[in-house]
């Protein structure tokens, strides 16, 4: 999977690309908080308009990074999901928790 | 319900196979007409069910998945993944949502994923012997080639 980032005035742009399951979750995690702690931003998104295919290991990667936010006392934008991402975070019922915004 | 064709698979729970199985899934099934959705469901159920293998099955070594899809009528589609691994203690526990051994690692929302984006799901488990999952997906058009 591929992982740019952009931090601009306290927001911080995580893009993601590729196949994101089980295989490549632990990996990703890991290197997006080293991004939280590098830049300690009040806001983070995660950008998943590249994304294309997720599974549950997704939902546990979400989770971590929206916990790490809250412990920064910052916020967590999930945007430009797109479909089949979508469908799993839709039964996930994740959508209480963390903001989450379908790719248009 | 009539068997049309079925392929089998079986390989080592590595991680790195998780994206080969559900693709190689995929490949088969899509000799049913199926939408990018039905598609993206299946492998998403796939997926779900061999990184159990990986990940609680096998959870200190690397042990065989077998995976069986049959093509049942016109419009069916059934996976089978099987390991010999540790088994489940409690299936019913075990399928509830947010349940989970596999700590921050994992959601808890592998067999509620596979039982919303299938039709039917089946977990057979015996403690020291092994898991075997199947599943039926319908789909909403008829079979184009034999």
């Amino acid at each position: 999977m591929k992982l740019t980032t952009t931090n601009t005035a306290g927001k911080l742009t995580v893009s993601v690309a590729g196949e994101l399951d089980h295989h490549e979750a632990g990996e990703l995690a890991k290197k997006i908080e080293e991004q939280l702690e590098a830049n300690l931003p009040r806001d983070c998104v995660l950008d998943l308009g590249e994304l294309k295919f997720m599974d549950s290991s997704g939902i546990a990667v979400i989770l971590r990074i929206y916990r790490r936010m809250n412990a920064l006392g910052g916020r967590l934008y999930v945007e430009n999901v797109p479909s089949q991402p979508m469908r799993v975070l839709d039964a996930s019922g994740i959508d209480r928790i963390v903001n989450i915004a379908a790719k248009a | 319900m009539k068997e049309q064709n079925y392929m089998k698979l079986e390989f080592p729970s590595r991680s790195v196979n998780e994206g080969f199985s559900r693709a190689a899934v995929a490949a088969f099934a899509a000799q049913l007409d199926m939408t990018l959705t039905e598609m993206g469901d299946l492998k998403t159920a796939v997926s779900e069910a061999v990184t159990n293998c990986a990940v609680h099955a096998y959870p200190d070594s690397i042990g065989p998945v077998w995976v069986r899809v049959r093509i049942l009528d016109a419009d069916t589609v059934e996976v089978q993944v099987k390991d010999r691994g540790r088994g489940i203690q409690d299936v019913a526990r075990a399928r509830e949502p947010m349940f989970t051994t596999g700590g921050e690692e994992r959601s808890g929302m592998g067999f509620t994923i596979m039982e919303s984006f299938t039709d039917s799901l089946k977990v057979r488990s015996r403690p020291g012997q092994g898991t075997t999952v199947t599943m039926r997906k319908r789909v909403g058009k008829r079979v184009t080639g034999r």
